[in-house]
């Protein structure tokens, strides 16, 4: 397995020889070591490879991910698999703000904590945290689904469109336009397979589901005549 | 933009290394603030009776020991001193306030940046890497240290707007982020708290309403929680006192912030990149500050 050593190749040298494996590599495992919490680390990969690296990392890794698994094996900094089109991130601790920012596709999975905002503006990807998140997550979430196996912070999914929140814990409070749904048996299956996807274990049966009252972002009717 | 640093240390077996372990935090933080940076350390605090100030004078070569020499002559006590570049530490045996009336009578081109039991202050224009070696951070031992590099965004780039700033005996702070309200909050400080300022600067109001808190009898917790309600902006403060330091982000806590601890240090700073480097920080616990909470450290 090719080894970078970050601290003396640098994150430039990482992130061009991962990007410019072709789509077919044969060199499908990579380890990159002491990233001491450099900036975009393995961002914008193209090919089905895994990535793991060892240590903390700075803003963005391994945004834009198409296709391929990134590991990160200590804790994440903010930004972390910002607008990812497919494929999977995965942070084994913690996570800073705005995890899975804008994301379209693929899957998230923080094993510890977010901080605020994670999800925000989330179009399509599914994002699965361990533990627990901070506020103004879910913001202006659009499309996929935010599974919190622990508590979620203030304003929970403020201004959410059509994005699916779950919560395993506790909520402190609602954004503007958060309702509570029922969890309807194809939910729970949803869920279920969410989790299983993320290799994370958590009691389904606690956990309850919020989305958009659709009160801010839909036209009424009943305004028309003010245009 | 700006990065903020703070290193405290709990081991005393680490102290003579204390600039040394600094360094690299400061330099770290180069790409977020490459126009000025500046740092303040906690050592060798002076007996009773004595007072520490930091004082500033553009030009390297100016007569420090002329001056020194005037002021122990004229108020009759022992006065020591130490030249960093264009900064100078005097420990007068003294009243501050004696000090500082007499400094501004005889000598009102000089800048007190820094007073107090223990604090010693340096800040300039210029790469953190640069003013570092212009003060030899890498030479200071202490017990703790904060430090900022500076993005100017709301003044001008200069040495007197330059961070750390401190108002008040051995406080200080270094800020990431900025305040909207600070304009009339100095007037307020002016007017009501009798505080002087240097600046036009943001931060420079912010270490002046803490020095008011604190003068009123606030400990440094209460003085905190009474920002909280009190300046307006987005901010991440890094605050250090004779004995100890904290740190407080304001309710949004969009400005960045991470705190490790080991059993022998708590460093704080606005990227990890700053922390990865200190002895034990691969197995530190390290955590984002919660919005408005107040993180304080002390020594017993």
């Amino acid at each position: 397995m090719p080894t970078i050593d970050i601290a003396k190749d640098g994150v430039r040298e990482l992130n061009q020889r991962l990007q410019s494996l072709a789509v077919n590599t044969n060199e499908t495992s990579w380890e990159a070591i002491n990233p001491h919490g450099a900036h975009a680390v393995a961002v914008g990969l193209m090919a089905p490879i895994l990535v793991e690296i060892k240590g903390h990392v700075g803003y963005y890794c391994a945004g834009m991910n198409k296709e391929a698994t990134v590991i990160v094996e200590g804790h994440a900094s903010q930004g972390v698999g910002e607008n990812i089109m497919s494929g999977m991130v995965r942070v084994k601790g913690n996570a800073s703000m705005a995890t899975g920012a804008s994301g379209h596709g693929g899957m998230v999975v923080v094993e510890g904590d977010t901080s605020s905002r994670c999800g925000i503006s989330m179009k399509g990807v599914d994002i699965v945290v361990g533990g627990s998140v901070g506020h103004m997550s879910g913001f202006m979430a659009q499309a996929g689904n935010l599974v919190i196996c622990g508590d979620a912070g203030a304003d929970l999914g403020d201004s959410i469109y059509e994005a699916v929140i779950y919560v395993g814990g506790d909520v402190k409070n609602l954004g503007s336009d958060c309702i509570e749904k029922d969890m309807t048996p194809e939910h729970v299956a949803k869920l279920t397979e969410l989790l299983d996807r993320a290799e994370i274990k958590a009691d389904v049966t606690k956990f309850r589901r919020f989305g958009s009252a659709r009160k801010l972002y839909n036209f009424k009717i009943d305004n028309a005549a003010a245009y | 933009m700006c990065g903020i640093v703070g290193l405290f240390l709990k081991n005393p077996d680490l102290e003579p290394d204390l600039g040394k372990q600094f360094l690299p935090m400061l330099i770290g933080m180069s790409n977020r603030g490459p126009d000025s940076a500046g740092f303040a350390i906690y050592r060798d605090p002076v007996s009773e009776g004595s007072i520490k100030l930091t004082l500033q004078h553009p030009d390297d070569d100016f007569g420090w020991n002329h001056v020194a020499h005037e002021l122990s002559e004229d108020l009759g006590v022992e006065v020591k001193t130490e030249v960093r570049s264009s900064h100078a530490i005097l420990v007068v045996a003294a009243p501050l306030e004696t000090v500082r009336h007499w400094i501004g009578h005889h000598h009102p081109e000089l800048r007190i940046v820094g007073m107090g039991e223990s604090i010693e202050l340096f800040k300039e224009k210029g790469l953190p890497a640069d003013v570092a070696e212009r003060f030899s951070l890498a030479d200071f031992s202490g017990t703790h240290a904060i430090g900022h590099t500076r993005m100017a965004t709301e003044s001008a780039i200069t040495t007197e707007h330059s961070h750390p700033f401190s108002t008040g005996r051995d406080l200080c702070l270094v800020q990431n982020g900025s305040l909207s309200n600070h304009n009339r909050l100095r007037r307020w400080l002016q007017r009501h708290g009798g505080i002087e300022f240097q600046t036009d600067n943001d931060t420079e109001v912010a270490a002046g309403y803490l020095a008011h808190r604190m003068g009123e009898g606030a400990s440094l917790t209460e003085a905190l929680e009474a920002g909280l309600k009190d300046l307006d902006g987005f901010y991440t403060f890094t605050v250090g006192t004779k004995d100890g330091f904290a740190v407080v982000r304001d309710g949004f806590a969009c400005k960045p912030a991470v705190l490790a601890e080991t059993d022998d240090w708590v460093a704080m700073a606005s990227e990890f990149r700053s922390i990865a480097h200190l002895p034990g920080a691969d197995t530190a616990k390290i955590w984002e500050p919660a919005p408005a909470t107040i993180y304080n450290w002390s020594r017993a």
